[in-house]
């Protein structure tokens, strides 16, 4: 009897945890697994349609897109890709030789992409921080403004790229008829804005046109939490509006600041339908970004191999970016497990 | 003075875009004029019969409505989960929503390119230029967005609503069903509406997945130009009556919007 007690003890004490917090109450501990247990497919059955869409949609073409850079794919076969043979890392050596025309592409496009991604941003930041601390006093037409303010964000983006680039596009377009006969800023002659190295230029423009509103919306919430009052405060004590700015408006946005140039960065980098609509299929080289030179590798040149290779080096980049953004803006959200 | 030259720097592009579809065509060559020299209604009537319009009109909103629809009411129910309920795996099934949605479209074109291929050569069902092939892949970036963004919403709602409705005998499906989804009801249309126009204005995935009888208002403007005419007029007109469904539908939900995307769900 006393043996059976014994060999009870072990088995016991298996069954309960072993640091248990609360050994006091037995039987909230017992109680909660019951709980847990009998609702705890509820959560599975709720994700797994979006969970399985995420396997079909995305986890699973990534993976593809990995092995795509371990594959010489072309177009020749294409259509028998699973037969494709495997080379190795041969497309990342073709793709990252610095000696190489196709290196040397991709070490400029990624350079350019990133000042392209700053010089964007860096607009679209200031132009949005302007609209927000303009419009944040009341007066009459302000929800209007603000509206207004909003539509090229709101547009189709190809909606928007084909009006700049009919204002671009002809020497005697609208730019340069502001440029040139209004402003006398260009000299006389006439530029060519979708060629050569301006062509990067008259994209930044495009860009900043369709990204600033979202900066302003943004900036916009972030300043509303400001309290009137103190701005009125900081003008009696003889703050210049300036000073005001730069000790009241700045620090208040300074939030919302992070997760807003982290998402613009991003869309900015990756940046595609721009391009393909002002350029077409292939940009001028003075104004490739790394998405457009992806799909023309891929799609242009057919060299999918090498397409899938830079793929997954923007993958990376991305990857290590996302981490930094999930960092970010996480511990607000709901997931707190 | 600084809202001025934002309204004009606003301004220009959308005047020239309405001036120009209001032009006859020969007055679009050549210099730019501010002021039109007479005003003409006839592009909004040729665009129609000069490219086949009312085809891509149809192709988008259909592709658009069916990957928006399957997105938001997917999403619905996930979003619920990751908002209300603890369950293992949430911390996993939430970054990869998370960091999806920060990926271009053109790391997925090229593999699911091939699986669209392969699922042929298997099976012979053609996916590619097809609307359901269009669906697929233009819910790889509606359903995180959707997802991430209604769970801000559901979040936001007092969690007594459903508690109360749950004393009452609803259950938690009743709850979701019968309490939040009515609350929730604008955020979810803006929700909607947000995936409505991404999905409109995409480029990427329609330049190589459509074909001639499945082509998205996004390629097909492009035969407004010619090789030897640019019908200018008429491409402006067009993109006047693409943009203006988008449009209405963004100013009617932006409250809305501006809540649900700087509450942090932002993309």
């Amino acid at each position: 009897m006393s043996h059976s007690a014994l060999d009870g003890g072990p088995a016991a004490a298996g069954s309960t945890p072993a640091f248990d917090p609360e050994p006091g109450r037995p039987k909230a501990s017992t109680a909660l697994p019951v709980r847990k247990r009998r609702r705890s497919f509820l959560p599975y059955g709720l994700i797994a349609p979006a969970a399985i869409l995420e396997l079909l949609i995305h986890i699973g073409p990534m993976l593809l897109g990995i092995w795509i850079a371990f594959i010489s794919l072309t177009q020749l076969n294409l259509t028998n890709w699973l037969n494709a043979p495997f080379v190795g890392l041969q497309n990342f050596i073709n793709g990252l030789n610095p000696e190489s025309t196709i290196g040397q592409a991709f070490f400029s496009t990624v350079g350019r992409t990133l000042f392209y991604t700053i010089m964007v941003v860096g607009f679209s930041w200031v132009l949005g921080m302007a609209g927000a601390v303009f419009l944040s006093s009341n007066f009459k037409g302000r929800a209007l403004l603000r509206t207004f303010f909003l539509v090229p964000y709101a547009l189709p983006a190809y909606v928007g790229t084909i009006a700049w680039a009919f204002m671009f596009n002809q020497r005697d377009g609208a730019v340069n008829q502001i440029l040139v006969d209004t402003f006398r800023l260009v000299g006389d002659e006439r530029p060519f804005w979708l060629l050569g190295q301006n062509s990067f230029g008259a994209m930044i423009v495009v860009n900043v046109w369709q990204l600033w509103p979202f900066a302003f919306l943004m900036l916009m919430a972030a300043l509303q939490n400001v309290p009137h009052d103190v701005y009125e405060a900081a003008a009696i004590d003889g703050a210049s509006l300036w000073q005001q700015f730069r000790t009241i408006t700045l620090p208040m946005v300074r939030p919302a600041n992070g997760v807003l140039l982290m998402v613009m960065s991003l869309w900015t980098f990756n940046q595609f339908n721009i391009p393909f609509v002002l350029f077409g299929a292939s940009s001028p080289k003075e104004a490739t970004l790394i998405s457009p030179l992806i799909y023309q590798n891929s799609f242009g040149s057919w060299n999918f191999g090498l397409g899938g290779a830079m793929s997954v080096l923007l993958l990376i980049a991305l990857f290590i970016a996302s981490v930094f953004y999930i960092r970010m803006v996480l511990p607000k959200g709901a997931d707190n497990d | 003075m600084v809202l001025t030259v934002l309204s004009l720097w606003v301004a220009v592009p959308l005047y020239v875009v309405v001036s120009t579809s209001l032009k006859p065509l020969k007055d679009v060559s050549g210099l730019f004029k501010w002021i039109p020299r007479e005003i003409t209604l006839s592009p909004y009537l040729d665009i129609w019969t000069t490219v086949p319009l009312s085809k891509y009109f149809q192709n988008s909103l259909i592709i658009t409505v069916a990957a928006t629809a399957c997105s938001v009411t997917v999403a619905v129910l996930a979003a619920y989960a990751v908002a209300r309920l603890q369950f293992k795996g949430k911390r996993a099934f939430s970054l990869t929503v998370l960091s999806t949605q920060m990926f271009p479209g053109i790391l997925f074109l090229l593999p699911l390119y091939l699986i669209f291929t392969q699922i042929r050569n298997m099976t012979g069902l053609q996916l590619q230029g097809s609307y359901l092939g269009l669906i697929i892949t233009y819910m790889t970036f509606t359903l995180p967005f959707a997802i991430w963004m209604l769970s801000g919403y559901f979040a936001s709602i007092p969690k007594e609503l459903e508690e109360a409705s749950m004393i009452d005998g609803t259950g938690r499906m009743g709850a979701l069903f019968r309490v939040i989804l009515p609350v929730a009801k604008p955020g979810i249309i803006a929700v909607a509406v947000y995936s409505f126009i991404s999905a409109w204005g995409e480029v990427l995935f329609a330049s190589v997945l459509t074909n001639e009888a499945t082509k998205t208002l996004s390629l097909g403007l492009k035969a407004y130009a010619s090789e030897s005419d640019v019908f200018w007029n008429q491409l402006m007109a067009a993109s006047v009556v693409v943009s203006l469904p988008v449009l209405i539908g963004f100013i009617l939900v932006q409250k809305h919007l501006v809540a649900g995307l700087s509450a942090g769900a932002v993309k």
